[in-house]
Parts: structure tokens; C-alpha cells; sequence
């Protein structure tokens, strides 16, 4: 019932964001998307998960997704959108990327094993998890954000530079 | 030890307001028992921070007119103590005036996301003993959680008006919040680090018990000191207030995000951004103040939220202060202090606190996180101020 709902909201909040003609409002459908996966997550008893995806992705991503929009756009006009040729290839491979991930879901042990035990995860437990059997993979992802965040940097000053 | 005589009389009162909603509960059929108890725990946090709301705004504009040498407001009731009744009855009866171009939904929505987010940061806040609406596991994630939500609220008001001062407005809030957001959790980090849960209710009993007369509050060590100080500075931030309030800097971009908006949404604004304030001060409580503990051992009989609140009270009286005393600050010098001073100071803090739980004697851990904490503050300062040149201002008029 619940799941029902919010299975609505989420899907009805990604229409939105393809079919709104106004960036700023897709952002914001965006946004709704996002709060409806973080509380179908929640309805699966991933409470780490779930808060974590509004903080990343509401509190982060789409403020991001915002800054960009507003740095590089006029956002007052609403976008006009012709329909042409390169409609049916992006078609053509949005279908085959669904068909593959339909596949290869359907094809999984997960989705056919019929009651799975509800695995009773603890904040507590992943961050055993992460600190202890994953250490070195975490430490690998933060290395790369870290790597990709002076990348940005050098490029910002750079451009900075050129305007002088 | 007369005062531990009537055992019984202080536990009724530090647990009337639990037993109370526990016998109304028990007068609800059984299949409506949960809601009813949600709902009533719901109503007495609305209606309690609501009224604290209104409570402070008085106090505040009685503070900062003493702190100015004026009066404030003292025609409403004696002294003027009825200034939010009035308030109150002129933004309800105000006209809700739309701008012919403002984006009628997203302003619409604006302040209502506004207000639900900041009233949502409440259900985790424990405010007394067994008085906390929601004790779940990641508590401390889903306040910060929320409170990010409030920024997305910002930029639909400040989007949406379609005012350029409007837009200013929120850029600016939202460049600050984003900086001041991670210090504001290295801050917490440190106390989660230290209490292992992200429960606040288990983070509060951590800190539970007494050495001497003195209690286990966070604060009272070097890490948690420094962590309290890098938490309230961000806070202060987070909720945009003076010497922080650029978003709303009244002289240069009129009222900033909330420009547009007047009547009751004006006053959802700024009940929205008390209760945000509120709410940051409570975690504060929580974290690093002992959330609901008495401040020395023989105070234990008062009611546990008479502390909370009295907490609570004196850190906005410390926030009504800092508005009167400190001058607004400029956008890079908001943006320097918020990158090169606290951010590298919240990581130190970080190191200290994980020192101060591994080492094992007393007498080293306090001299060696003081060391790292003190030592990287006054290091830093004097490293960003090197370039200054720091000279006392001479007035050239009315000599």
C-alpha cells in the first residue's frame, strides 16, 4: 500500500522531469524522484540508506544540478524542444539499455529466490563494514574524489588565468 | 540530603509529561494507540517550539535594543511581552501578495517545505528523559538530512519570486549553507566518533554520570570543546544570522530570498528560520552539552527538560548577543573563514578526538589533544593573518 504510493510519486516525479519544459522544474521534480526512492528505501528497513540519499542527493546533487543550471543558463524561458531524427536513435538505445537491464534482472538468482530474509542492518554494522572489510576500497573511492576534486581545481584557476 | 527525601515526587516530575500522553494513550482502542501517541508527541512539539518562537522574538528585539540603548517594543501588554500576539494577528490579516511574474506554485511551496523541514529536525531531538518522538538508529543523519532539505526550500523562494534580489539572496544563503554544512557535520562527526551511534538518544546517555560534581558532557574535553565551538560558529551560519546574514542583508539586498513574499508566508519565513535556528542549538544540546543532564551532580533532581530549555535559552540569549555585538561579514571573507579556518581546524578536531580515545593515560591525552587543538588554531590564525595589516582605526572627525 505505502510502497504503492510511493512507487507513484517516484515514477510520476521522473515523467516530470523529462516532460516539464522548464529546467529549474524538472530540478524540482527531480527532487521529489529522489525523496520518493529515499522513502521506498526506508520502507525496506535501510534507514542508513535512505537518510543518506536525501542528504547526498537532495542536499548535494540537485543543489548542484541548480548552481549549474543558473551559472550557465538563462532560466527564465522554457525550453522549446523540436522532434527529429536523433529521436529514434536515442530511442533505439534507451530500449536496448532497458532490455539488457530487464534481462539481466530477470535472469538473477535475487529476484527468484521467493522469500528472502530481511536482513536486519544496524547503522552500526555498516560502518564495521566499511571501516573494517572495505577500509581499502573506501579509502580508494576517497583518494579519487580527492584527485578529481584538485582536477577541478586546477582547471578553474586555470580558466581564471586566460580571462586576466 | 533532604532534597533526595521525595524520590518519588522528583521522578513524577521529570516523567509527568511521558505518563501523562502514556494515560491518554491508554483511553484509545488499541489499533489507534501508535498514531495517537505520534500525534500527540507532534502537536506538543509544534505547539511548545511555536510558542518558544514567539516567546523569542520578543526577547530578541528587547535584547538587542538594550544592547543598542533603545527601548524595543513596549506598547503591547506590559513591557511590551505581548509584541508577538500582535505580530502575529497583523500576518495573518496582512494581504498575501504573488508577483504578476513570480512562479505561482514553486512560491506557493516555498515556505510550507520550509517550515515542514524545520519542524521534522524536532522528532529526533530528545528533550527530556524517555522524551524523544522518533530514537532511530541514524538519528543524527536524519537531521542533517532535513536540514539540507531547508536549502532546496531557499532556492525555490528565491528562484521562484523572479526578483533579482530575491536570487541574490539565495545564492548567497545556498554558497553559505553548502560551506558552513561540512564543518557543521566534521563537527558532529567527532561526538558520533566518540558516543559510537548516531542515535541521539544513545549519544545523550553516553554522556550521562558524574566525576566529582562535574559531568560527562563532551564539552567539557578538548576535542568536544573545540568541536562545540566549530558546531555553533557553523550553526549560526546555517541559520543565517547575524554576523552570517548576507542571504538577508536587509542594506544591500532588501530581505534577500524572502523578498517577495508578505503576510503569513512573510511570517513562515521567519518562524521556518527560528525553529531551523532552534532545531541546530538542540542537536548542539545533544551533542556536546549532555542533551537533557544536569550540569552538576547535585542538581539531578530537576526535571530533566527544565535543563533542555535552559539550555536551550541560554544559547539563543548567546545568539541574540552575537547579533547585537558583531558586524556583518563580506562574501569572501564569509567564504575564506569558512574553507581555510574552520574546515581545516573541524579535520584537526577529528584527529584529536580519535587520539583522546585511543591513548591510554589520563594526564597524556589531555595534554596532547589540548596541544593539537590550541596549537592548530593559534598556528592557523596567525598564518591567515600574516598578509593583514592590522593597524588601530583612527577617526579623523568629531575630535
Amino acid at each position: 500500500m505505502l510502497f504503492t504510493i510511493f512507487a507513484i510519486v517516484t515514477v510520476a516525479g521522473a515523467t516530470a522531469v523529462i516532460c516539464l519544459r522548464n529546467l529549474v522544474h524538472s530540478v524540482l521534480a527531480l527532487i521529489v524522484t529522489f525523496a520518493g526512492l529515499a522513502v521506498v528505501y526506508l520502507l525496506l528497513g535501510a534507514q542508513f540508506v535512505g537518510f543518506a540519499q536525501v542528504l547526498v542527493y537532495i542536499g548535494a546533487v540537485a543543489i548542484l544540478i541548480v548552481f549549474a543550471i543558473l551559472l550557465t543558463r538563462n532560466t527564465g524561458a522554457d525550453v522549446r524542444v523540436s522532434i527529429d531524427d536523433s529521436w529514434v536513435w536515442s530511442g533505439v538505445v534507451v530500449a536496448g539499455v532497458f532490455a539488457v537491464l530487464a534481462w539481466a534482472i530477470y535472469h538473477s538468482s535475487v529476484s527468484h529466490s521467493a522469500t528472502l530474509a530481511q536482513p536486519a542492518t544496524t547503522t552500526q554494522q555498516i560502518g564495521n563494514a566499511l571501516m573494517q572489510q572495505y577500509a581499502l576500497p573506501l579509502e580508494v573511492i576517497g583518494l579519487l574524489l580527492t584527485a578529481a576534486l584538485i582536477g577541478a581545481v586546477t582547471i578553474a584557476l586555470r580558466e581564471q588565468k586566460e580571462a586576466r | 540530603m533532604t532534597l533526595f527525601a521525595s524520590n518519588s515526587a522528583v521522578e513524577t516530575a521529570d516523567q509527568f509529561f511521558v505518563l501523562a500522553e502514556r494515560w491518554i494513550v491508554a483511553h484509545v482502542p488499541g489499533t489507534a494507540r501508535a498514531l495517537v501517541a505520534d500525534v500527540i508527541s507532534a502537536v506538543a512539539l509544534l505547539a511548545v517550539f511555536a510558542s518558544l518562537f514567539a516567546m523569542t522574538t520578543v526577547l530578541e528585539r528587547k535584547g538587542l535594543g538594550r544592547i543598542q540603548n533603545r527601548y524595543g517594543p513596549n506598547r503591547v501588554g506590559p513591557f511590551g511581552i505581548l509584541q508577538p500576539l500582535a505580530d502575529g494577528i497583523k500576518s495573518l490579516t496582512k494581504e498575501d501578495i504573488v508577483p504578476l511574474a513570480a512562479d505561482r506554485w514553486v512560491h506557493y511551496f516555498a515556505p510550507l517545505v520550509l517550515v515542514v523541514a524545520a519542524f521534522s529536525m524536532y522528532a529526533v531531538l530528545p528533550i527530556g528523559r524517555n522524551m524523544v518522538l522518533a530514537n532511530m538508529d541514524a538519528g543524527v543523519l536524519f537531521f542533517f538530512a532535513v536540514s539540507s532539505v531547508m536549502e532546496v526550500s531557499i532556492f525555490m523562494a528565491g528562484w521562484s519570486s523572479k526578483n533579482k534580489y530575491s536570487l541574490l539572496g539565495a545564492m548567497r544563503a545556498i554558497a553559505q549553507m553548502i560551506s558552513y554544512e561540512v564543518t557543521l557535520i566534521l563537527a558532529a562527526v567527532t561526538v558520533v566518533m566518540a558516543a559510537g551511534s548516531l542515535s541521539t538518544v544513545t549519544i545523550v546517555e553516553k554522556q550521562a554520570g558524574y566525576t566529582g560534581i562535574l559531568p560527562h558532557w563532551f564539552v567539557l574535553t578538548p576535542w568536544g570543546f573545540a568541536g562545540f565551538v566549530l558546531f555553533m560558529i557553523a550553526a549560526t551560519a546555517e541559520a543565517n544570522r547575524s554576523p552570517f546574514d548576507l542571504p538577508e542583508g536587509e542594506s544591500e539586498i532588501i530581505a534577500g530570498y524572502f523578498t517577495e513574499y508578505s503576510g503569513f508566508k512573510f511570517a513562515l519565513f521567519f518562524l521556518g528560520e527560528y525553529i531551523g535556528m532552534f532545531a541546530m542549538s538542540g542537536l548542539g544540546i545533544t551533542l556536546f552539552l549532555g542533551g537533557w543532564t544536569a550540569p552538576l551532580s547535585f542538581l539531578t533532581w530537576v526535571p530533566s527538560y527544565l535543563w533542555f530549555f535552559a539550555k536551550l535559552l541560554f544559547l539563543i540569549a548567546m545568539f541574540i548577543w552575537i547579533r547585537g555585538t558583531l558586524p556583518r561579514l563580506r562574501m569572501d571573507q564569509l567564504m575564506n573563514f569558512a574553507w581555510k579556518f574552520l574546515l581545516p581546524l573541524a579535520l584537526i578536531d577529528l584527529v584529536a578526538a580519535g587520539l583522546w580515545r585511543f591513548l591510554p593515560n589520563e594526564a597524556v591525552r589531555w595534554i596532547v589533544c589540548s596541544v593539537l587543538v590550541v596549537g592548530s588554531y593559534v598556528l592557523l590564525g596567525r598564518g591567515l593573518a600574516r598578509g593583514w595589516k592590522l593597524e588601530k582605526r583612527v577617526y579623523r572627525f568629531a575630535e
